[in-house]
């Protein structure tokens, strides 16, 4: 489908890294000393791009010894993310803890819940499969809805609308393992007194592609400015290893591999890129269209998801509202 | 009670929390206005199929159908002729 999107590109990766990596490290610095009052970072490593290089501009930031990482990995997590987490951790020299979150998941009936959704959809479900969900519409003007796919244990693949509740109570199970890895990452911050670094970019972080009070939670947020094309532009200018560098973007949440636009945006990462910079510098939907190789009006829905996930996502970056402004330090960091 | 009716209680009630009918045109956007989100088109959807016992294929999940009281009295009775 990609048809000029180079041009584009270009563009966005046209900024200054030194300078850039100069001002988030300072920004760091600046946070934690004049408003968070941490000693110390926690970050929590997935192997993937985004949490790798927040962890690095950690580590460039405050020194190896005051960044704390956590490899998190439950049972359909992969083995590759873990490794490649254990291979950042080790390159940026930072003291890391390997705990499986598969048991306390369990526990809580994270499966469980989310099993039984899955059950109501594909009875045939069970022991051995592999399930996703996947997202559809966003460029064909539809709205948005959900297909449950399923693997049986012989390789077989089925897919099905998901209805309504069964749709809620899989998405309500699987962020369980987002909300549970931020309580981990807090009981760490709190034992050593450091803060937690939430580690989105700028498509997450615009599109609301993050659960309230899981992966959304965090006291900074040192990449939510930057385009993932400029995280991966960073993450080898900071020299990161190559398996970083080369990752491919996954949720990491389901147990069939998945890519994040198959979930949540309506293109792959590189022209959600494009799409949102086009959207964010005002260029025409015709422009749009023909950098990636899309009908004008295809590209119109692409804009028309944009705005929609951006407004109704926005009470996820909301505090709990309170029914008059109470005034004080906590209203406002500044 | 008329297709339309049934359709304004639910949303005055479920999304508007008032049994005032002035909250509501009928030919309002549910997204345009932020009445609804796509969750609450999705609810929607489920309500209308098992009030008026349908089924809403992928093909016709377009706002046409489904992002005003007006349309989805439309929908409704294209569906069910």
């Amino acid at each position: 489908m990609s048809v000029d999107i180079s041009a584009v590109l270009e563009e966005l990766l046209a900024f200054d890294k030194n300078a850039e990596v100069e001002k988030i490290t300072s920004a760091i610095r600046e946070m934690l000393r004049g408003k968070v009052k941490r000693r110390g970072l926690v970050v929590a490593i997935s192997g993937g791009i985004d949490s790798s290089v927040s962890a690095a501009l950690a580590v460039k930031a405050l020194g190896p010894k005051k960044v704390f990482g956590l490899l998190l990995p439950e049972t359909d997590s992969s083995s590759k993310s873990s490794e490649r987490g254990k291979m950042l951790a080790e390159f940026l020299g930072i003291e890391y803890l390997k705990h499986n979150i598969a048991p306390a998941l369990d526990a809580i009936g994270c499966y469980q819940w989310r099993d039984e959704a899955i059950i109501k959809t594909f009875p045939d479900y069970g022991e051995g499969w592999k399930n996703k969900i996947t997202i559809a519409g966003g460029t064909s003007g539809q709205i948005n809805h959900f297909q449950l796919v399923v693997e049986d244990p012989d390789g077989n693949q089925m897919e099905k609308r998901l209805g309504l509740n069964e749709y809620l109570q899989i998405v309500a199970a699987t962020n369980y393992k987002q909300r549970l890895r931020k309580s981990v990452e807090y009981f760490h911050a709190d034992r050593l007194n450091y803060a937690v670094v939430g580690t989105p970019n700028r498509i997450e972080y615009d599109q609301g592609f993050f659960v309230k009070n899981g992966d959304g939670s965090a006291d900074i947020k040192p990449i939510a400015h930057l385009y993932k094309s400029q995280v991966y532009a960073l993450a080898r200018h900071l020299g990161l290893p190559d398996d970083i560098c080369n990752a491919v973007p996954t949720t990491d949440t389901y147990s069939l591999s998945q890519g994040q636009d198959e979930f949540y945006y309506a293109l792959p990462y590189r022209e959600m890129d494009v799409a949102l910079w086009c959207f964010n510098h005002d260029k025409p939907p015709a422009f749009l269209a023909e950098k990636l190789g899309l009908s004008e009006e295809q590209a119109n829905y692409v804009y028309g998801d944009i705005q929609n996930k951006r407004k109704t996502t926005a009470m996820l970056h909301w505090n709990a509202l309170t029914i008059e402004k109470v005034e004080g330090p906590f209203s406002s960091p500044e | 009670m008329s297709v339309e009716q049934t359709l304004r209680d639910y949303i005055l009630e479920n999304y508007l929390f008032t049994d005032d009918q002035s909250e509501l045109n009928s030919a309002d956007s549910f997204m345009g206005k932020g009445i609804l989100d796509s969750t609450g088109i999705m609810e929607i959807i489920f309500f209308i199929e098992e009030q008026f016992n349908i089924k809403v294929e992928d093909e016709e999940m377009v706002p046409e159908n489904l992002d005003s009281v007006n349309n989805l009295v439309a929908f409704i009775a294209k569906k069910s002729g």
